[in-house]
């Protein structure tokens, strides 16, 4: 990349931050944080992290980009303008010197890092030892795959968390259907499902399976499942299903599970999550392939809300 | 500068070109139905024109066929978002003369 690419680039992730941060609009200011959003993805791509700027795409611009949209749209459902009043001087000053001291504390301890000591020397003669290339999915799915254990759970320990917010009378019911209640959109919007769903579980399916010596992995994958399975049910597609279907607890919890009884298995191999000699590539797909599962259907599930009082659903037939 | 840079320059700059003029249609034009206009025409037009700079400058087939399926997608998705907010609008009329920002996204 050259300089001007990346001065460009520089101005318009603050232009957009900015923006993001002073409109008083919410959806104006929702609009900008998803352009951020991507524009830092280009940047995790400019420095060759491409691990990291799909997972900026893909969760922190698209995925967190909607949840941003629907809780506009449930503030206003709620009676609230969703504008932002003036806050008082003394708060934004105060806020202004948190961030300006917390940026010059993170600048000083990434400018004091060596640039030769990099994590790369320390993992890459590990490598042979997994059978797989990618080193982000060898950091995450095995020398510190603690970390990404315990996230697993914390994404369904969310997932548990906004089911917990359904209204009396509700429980267990379906999410609010977020399929599009006019009869030609619904029409466009489940022509358009019927033809990305497919190609979404293909498109995550090979994510996964590329992460293992290539960009990918199973979050990334996992949001695109997540986004295919969502847009098919806004056109009506497929439906929600009812939060105490077996098959969708199943398919909830089999990823941290699956995890966790290979991470408990390895105490025979020597401690808690050590993979057997040679058996460390089929154990880190095994892994990956049911993590994927489990964090598309929950991430969907995240997007969609709690279960809401049955309103006579058009769709009585649940995804499986 | 060898005769693929140059048919990849020019590719890219009259992508640009088309891009400049969606978004100058998107700030200009008085109401929805006008700048959707604009985007779904000229902006497809440019990202078309960028694909193909894209595709020749990679240099593989493998490349030119990844290339291709990601143009694919986008113009679907925006045919069909534009639809949808094409729609959304008429919807919401009558005030034909409405210079909002963009309609309220998904009907919930």
């Amino acid at each position: 990349m050259t300089f001007a690419f990346d001065l460009i680039l520089c101005l318009m992730i603050l232009g957009t931050a900015g923006i993001a941060l002073f409109v008083r609009d919410a959806l104006a200011a929702i609009a900008f944080f998803i352009a951020f959003g991507n524009l830092m993805g280009l940047t995790w791509l400019g420095l060759d992290a491409v691990n990291v700027a799909l997972a900026e795409i893909a969760i922190g611009a698209g995925v967190t980009g909607v949840l941003l949209i629907l809780a506009r749209a449930r503030l206003l459902a709620l009676g609230d303008d969703a504008t932002c009043s003036g806050t008082p001087l003394w708060l934004r000053l105060g806020a202004l010197a948190a961030c300006a001291g917390f940026v010059v504390l993170l600048a000083a301890s990434v400018l004091s890092i060596p640039p030769e000591s990099g994590l790369d020397r320390v993992v890459a003669p590990l490598m042979p030892g997994l059978g797989i290339e990618n080193r982000v999915t060898g950091v995450l799915l095995a020398f510190r795959a603690y970390d990404t254990l315990l996230e697993s759970f914390v994404l369904l320990g969310a997932l548990v968390a906004v089911w917990s917010l359904a209204p009396a009378g509700a429980w267990p019911g379906r999410p609010a259907d977020p399929g599009m209640t006019d009869a030609p959109m619904r029409r466009v919007a489940g022509t358009f499902g019927q033809l990305l769903l497919p190609v979404a579980l293909v498109m995550a399916a090979y994510l996964v399976w590329a992460g293992s010596d290539l960009p990918g992995g199973a979050f990334q994958a996992g949001t695109v499942l997540a986004g295919g399975l969502l847009v098919a049910a806004m056109g009506g597609t497929i439906g929600l299903p009812s939060s105490d279907r077996p098959l969708l607890r199943a398919a909830l919890v089999l990823g941290p599970a699956v995890f966790l009884a290979i991470g408990l298995a390895g105490i025979a191999a020597g401690g808690l999550l050590v993979y057997p000699e040679g058996m460390a590539k089929a154990l880190i797909v095994i892994i990956e392939y049911t993590l994927f599962l489990s964090i598309g259907v929950t991430l969907a599930l995240l997007v969609a809300g709690p279960p809401v009082p049955d309103a006579s659903h058009p769709n009585p037939e649940g995804k499986g | 500068m060898s005769g693929t840079d140059l048919v990849v320059l020019v590719l890219l700059g009259a992508g640009l070109a088309f891009y400049a003029a969606g978004s100058l249609g998107l700030l200009r034009f008085p109401d929805t139905a006008s700048r959707l206009h604009a985007l779904t025409k000229a902006d497809n037009l440019g990202l078309g024109l960028v694909a193909l700079a894209a595709a020749i400058y990679g240099g593989s087939l493998a490349m030119a066929a990844k290339i291709a399926l990601v143009w694919l997608f986008a113009v679907i998705a925006a045919g069909t978002t534009s639809q949808l907010l094409a729609r959304r609008t008429r919807l919401d009329e009558p005030r034909p003369d409405a210079s909002d920002s963009a309609p309220d996204g998904e009907a919930r």
